[in-house]
């Protein structure tokens, strides 16, 4: 802890501890080197939300790295909040890694086991998982708080000091363990919490409920994974082919109704009239894409109403610019949040 | 056991293109209990080779043996005249047999025709699953007798991820393959020990598996 009560005093660390209901955004990097693709979509992110989580090549697909995204977007005015993997890193990369990261500016970090590579565009590469994500947690608690490396040796000099995030799929198996892991978790050092995507809220009140009981949410900020669902086609994907992902049925139907008496696909692509044709496609994009964003809402709704839960973490990967309605329309994050305004 | 899988036919073929007369050389011990390397096996990439160099109109002399134990010397000695008469030797042994073969002969060379894949049980008649990865520190006292080293597609010593569904681990494409750590979970349940679980597992030290490079172990007691 430093002087000023904070662990690291980021935007981040200041909201939740000022008891703000938080938003914080999620931001894919490029499959290139390519700076505008960051730059375009940290536009939709900028001052909407308090930090933006920055992926570490998700799916195990190559993109730019972590680390130097966050550079580019506190370059943009945007904090970063930076994610590891154990999956590509032994511990001699990852502390190296975090040292400049911290030299670099960055404050948040999200620590994470990672996607296998199996899902990714190298799926014959080799995986390192020296470390977990938990004992990853406890090597970067123990740089900032006790100033040695995972090897024990004392960090001569500055030390590097995150404000550390885990995460915590609430729909994972075995159910029952879920709580006790994530208390594992905040045991090694996490100070906030990001879930996988919640499409399935009463599973998500039980699983709170069992958090709360262990007294957890006390020791660490939780905030719930949300997204927009952008089409039906999307919902159902989510549904059937995202390992680790629950979406309650009515979600699917709600997204059905959304483009109810409208021309289907199939009746559109028949039109002779290709202005006419364009229109009733850009109809149906518009219905499914408001339903969506509405569903969004809803269930950011929800959580607040939810005993533990500090903030959302809103994922709208590919779909940053839906973000700025959802935080407005849900009244939270710095921009919109009555709270904040008063204050 | 250490289990093993016949590379393809054309693969070996290519290994052997260069040679006349090849000895195929199985061993009696892992891979003649894992159908892959012994007199039967043998017998038939005999048969298959000589059938197909004589297609390809380079009909080669293919010998057969099978020795006890082609990961020690004194099993090896037996098959010297047949090492002499060959230009090239492929061997149904797994990887160590192979290496002590090159080093017991080293004016021959011999070529492995397994790819050998594991420390296997047999699960069901011609199934065989890994339970072992050899990483010299062994973790089973503290996971109810089920390994996450080898089991788990990321080794997870304080599992599971998010990726278990149902007791299935999201990495296989068969959907399948049981996620070790929901088996240690309901292990660990039925033992009465779910408390086990609440510890935080310390970064294991990888410098006993390979990562710290060759292992060797020398018993005193047993030099001679």
């Amino acid at each position: 802890m430093s002087d000023n009560g904070y662990i690291v005093g980021s935007n981040l660390e200041k909201a939740l501890k000022a008891g703000y209901f938080v938003a914080t955004g999620e931001l894919g990097p490029p499959q290139s080197a390519d700076r505008h693709e960051i730059e375009h979509k940290a536009q939709f992110l900028k001052g909407i939300v308090e930090s933006v989580n920055i992926t570490d090549c998700q799916t195990a697909v190559v993109r730019m790295s972590s680390i130097s995204v966050a550079v580019l977007l506190m370059e943009l005015g945007i904090e970063p909040n930076i994610q590891m993997t154990c999956r590509d890193r032994n511990r001699i990369a990852i502390q190296s890694d975090l040292l400049g990261a911290y030299a670099l500016g960055c404050r948040n970090l999200l620590c994470l086991s990672g996607d296998h590579q199996t899902f990714g565009n190298h799926p014959q590469a080799k995986n390192v998982h020296d470390l977990d994500s938990i004992t990853l947690l406890q090597a970067c608690r123990d740089m900032r708080d006790r100033k040695v490396f995972q090897c024990g040796d004392a960090i001569k000099g500055q030390e590097p000091r995150f404000f550390l995030g885990a995460a915590a799929n609430p729909f994972a198996d075995p159910f029952e363990f879920r709580p006790y892991r994530l208390g594992k978790k905040v045991k090694a050092g996490a100070n906030f919490i990001q879930t996988q995507i919640i499409f399935n809220v009463p599973k998500f009140r039980d699983f709170m409920r069992r958090v709360v009981d262990l007294g957890l949410h006390e020791q660490t900020y939780l905030l719930a994974g949300v997204a927009p669902i952008r089409s039906l086609g999307g919902a159902k994907y989510m549904a059937t082919k995202v390992p680790g992902m629950e979406v309650a049925p009515e979600y699917i139907e709600r997204m059905q109704n959304a483009t109810k008496g409208m021309p289907t696909m199939a009746q559109i692509k028949a039109m002779d009239d290709p202005k006419a044709a364009a229109d009733a496609r850009r109809l149906r994009k518009e219905a499914e894409e408001g339903e969506g964003i509405q569903i969004c809402v809803e269930i950011i709704n929800e959580c607040k109403t939810i005993k533990g839960v500090a903030g959302v973490h809103i994922m709208a990967i590919e779909w940053e610019q839906a973000v700025n309605e959802i935080v407005k329309r849900a009244q939270i994050g710095p921009k919109y949040d009555p709270a904040r305004q008063a204050a | 056991m250490i289990v093993a899988q016949q590379k393809p036919l054309d693969e070996i073929k290519a290994m052997i293109a260069s040679a006349n007369k090849v000895l195929i050389l199985g061993c009696g011990t892992c891979v003649t209990v894992c159908f892959a390397g012994g007199e039967k096996e043998v017998a038939i990439l005999a048969s298959q080779l000589r059938m197909a160099t004589r297609l390809d109109g380079q009909e080669k002399e293919i010998q057969e043996l099978t020795v006890q134990r082609q990961c020690e010397y004194e099993y090896n000695e037996l098959a010297t005249d047949h090492v002499r008469d060959a230009d090239l030797i492929i061997s149904l042994a797994c990887g160590i047999g192979v290496q002590t073969m090159n080093e017991q002969f080293p004016d021959k060379l011999t070529v492995p025709g397994l790819n050998t894949s594991g420390l296997s049980q047999p699960t069901e008649q011609g199934v065989w699953e890994e339970r072992c990865q050899a990483c010299g520190d062994c973790v089973l006292a503290l996971t109810g007798g089920l390994c996450p080293v080898a089991r788990c597609a990321k080794s997870l010593l304080n599992g599971p991820c998010g990726g278990s569904q149902r007791g299935i681990c999201e990495v296989y494409a068969d959907r399948q393959t049981p996620c070790v750590w929901d088996q240690i979970y309901k292990r660990l349940e039925a033992l009465g020990q779910l408390d086990r679980l609440m510890e935080i597992q310390p970064p294991k030290n990888w410098h006993t598996s390979r990562d710290g490079g060759q292992r060797k172990i020398v018993r005193e007691d047993l030099r001679i």
